[in-house]
């Protein structure tokens, strides 16, 4: 009995000394002075463009991963190729390869005298596009996989045999199985996307009101000491990732936990 | 109805099929009996376009099918683990079909309604598979392939993930929906009582290749070879010779035809016993007799007997 308490004490005290407290004190900063300060910080020409830039990166990067980690997955599980083995690996390596490393590898190949160089890619929205695209890739593909694997091939098949197209057998019968793996593949893939900072931070070149997202404008405003600035704008990035963990949970039918 | 001709199916090394070709005529309840690896499960597969064979040709009412997608081909297929749609009520599955050819709703419902009645589902239209039973979900799964009418029926070891008495009614079951739909059905099962109880004929297969086509009593009687002999049912052997358990005869006194034997053990299966015996040589047989036969001869462990083989069959090599 005690040993349970004890787990409990030790798994929440855990979460409140690296989650909630850091978090909690970011809140209390920024409001400290009242929501004046606050609204005021947030609403500088600066951070509401820095706001809109990370907003056009997660439109785009999400809906981007989420058909291609579909697509991945239904290749890595249902089809056998020459290299999936390694395919499967490399949808691993954003997880494994330093943010930095991407960036810095983006602006050697987009970069001027980069293979690909001179488009304008580099230092503007499309490398940063690209930046955040790659680091949040493998989040839909690691949450489908499992689930298609465990749902297997029978029902598809069957599918087949009573007329249904490739179209119709993936609409019907695979995308309701997999639905909710996607979403919460969605929520880690937006997560990533609306924090990632590194890989952004190399290839944008960090031009206020024009290539900054709002991970870097936080940072910048830190870096000059305009405090209610960056705790305000750290607030804006948290209340974003926590309203799409509650719309998740809440969309999420009862029967899937059934 | 369904004519599979030379079929070669390999999956890397392995030969699974090694130049099958069945005939299955119109209106008929074939079975596919064999060990597991037979290739039994694959030649169906094959018939259903699941697997493409890579020899051969696969004819359906007259017509090559061997290239055709499954979709096209009209058949319903029974898989062993009911391969139910989880997110769909027992009436979506069965209505799956019908929804994706785009018939009409009232057909849909009177059709649905129809055949769950046929499968005794139609209380449970409502219920979700995980909520019915093996037996249950299974006849869920016949509902669904017979829905679309299919010009043939395939049933892959349908009965093979329920106990033994839901089997058992499945099967007879199974047999009177035939008598009364005469779809032109094949069924894949390793359980030769079961391929000899509802099957008008039987295929025996054995690592890829057909040992022998016949109605399930010619089968018995009059086997093939040696594999289609212990396989279709119990088997002494002695020698070069085959001897069914209920083919022998025990005498109390010796006749000059006969060996001698003792009883190891009798096995009471209700009305019949087997006998367990070893002769003077060794060798272990077993006899099948009536409880009647067994009380009157008043056989007990221990005693000896005389052993005459009223039928015998030796294979020719």
């Amino acid at each position: 009995m005690i040993g349970k308490y004890v787990v409990r004490f030790a798994a929440l005290g855990y979460l409140a000394a690296l989650l909630a407290a850091p978090l909690g004190y970011v809140f209390w900063r920024t409001f400290r002075h009242g929501l004046g300060p606050a609204w005021a910080a947030v609403t500088t020409p600066d951070a509401v463009h820095a706001l809109k830039v990370t907003l056009i990166l997660t439109a785009i990067a999400v809906p981007a991963n989420t058909i291609f980690g579909i697509l991945a997955a239904l290749s890595i599980v249902r089809y056998r190729f020459p290299g999936a083995g390694l395919f499967n690996a490399v949808v691993d390596l954003p997880l494994a390869l330093s943010p930095v490393v991407v960036g810095l590898a983006l602006l050697i190949l987009y970069g001027r005298g980069g293979w690909l160089g001179g488009h304008g890619v580099v230092f503007a929205l499309p490398g940063m596009v690209l930046a955040t695209i790659f680091v949040s890739l493998p989040f839909v593909v690691r949450e489908v996989v499992p689930v298609l694997r465990e749902i297997g091939t029978e029902q598809e098949q069957a599918a087949a045999t009573l007329g249904a197209s490739t179209i119709q057998t993936f609409t019907r019968v695979t995308w309701p199985a997999i639905r909710w793996a996607t979403a919460y593949g969605v929520v880690l893939t937006t997560a990533r996307a609306l924090g990632e900072f590194g890989a952004v931070s190399v290839v944008s070149g960090r031009l206020a009101g024009k290539t900054e997202s709002l991970t870097l404008y936080v940072q910048d405003r830190y870096q000059s000491f305009d405090e209610v600035g960056a705790y305000a704008s750290a607030v804006v990035l948290a209340l974003i990732a926590v309203t799409t963990l509650i719309l998740m949970t809440t969309l999420k039918p009862k029967e899937e936990t059934r | 109805m369904i004519e599979a001709c030379g079929i070669v199916k390999r999956f890397g090394d392995f030969t699974a099929l090694d130049g099958v070709s069945v005939d299955v005529p119109s209106g008929s309840l074939t079975a596919l009996l064999g060990p597991s690896g037979s290739g039994k499960s694959t030649l169906l597969r094959v018939i259903a376009g699941l697997e493409t064979p890579d020899e051969g040709t696969v004819v359906l009412a007259g017509e090559d099918v061997t290239r055709v997608a499954p979709q096209e081909r009209g058949v319903g297929f029974v898989f062993q683990h009911y391969a139910a749609f989880k997110h769909m009520t027992v009436w979506e599955n069965v209505a799956f079909g019908l929804k994706i050819r785009r018939r009409p709703r009232a057909e849909v419902k009177q059709r649905v309604s129809e055949l769950l009645e046929l499968v005794q589902l139609a209380r449970l239209g409502d219920r979700y598979p995980a909520q019915l039973s093996g037996g249950q979900r299974q006849r869920m799964g016949l509902a669904r392939a017979l829905a679309v009418d299919p010009k043939v029926l395939l049933l892959d070891e349908p009965f093979g993930a329920l106990d033994a008495r839901v089997r058992k009614e499945l099967r007879l079951w199974l047999r009177r929906l035939h008598d009364e739909t005469h779809t032109t059905t094949v069924i894949v099962t390793h359980d030769q009582e079961e391929a000899m109880e509802v099957a008008d004929c039987v295929v025996v297969m054995n690592a890829g290749r057909i040992e022998q086509t016949a109605p399930p009593r010619e089968l018995y009687d009059h086997p093939a070879n040696e594999f289609v002999m212990s396989f279709v049912g119990p088997v002494n052997r002695l020698g070069d010779t085959f001897i069914r358990p209920h083919d022998v005869e025990l005498l109390l006194e010796p006749n000059g035809s006969t060996q001698e034997a003792m009883v190891h053990r009798l096995v009471h299966l209700g009305f019949e016993v087997r006998v367990e015996l070893v002769r003077d040589d060794g060798e272990a047989l077993s006899a099948q007799l009536t409880r009647e036969q067994v009380e009157g001869l008043e056989l007990q462990a221990g005693q000896i007997v005389y052993v005459r083989p009223m039928r015998q069959t030796v294979f020719a090599d």
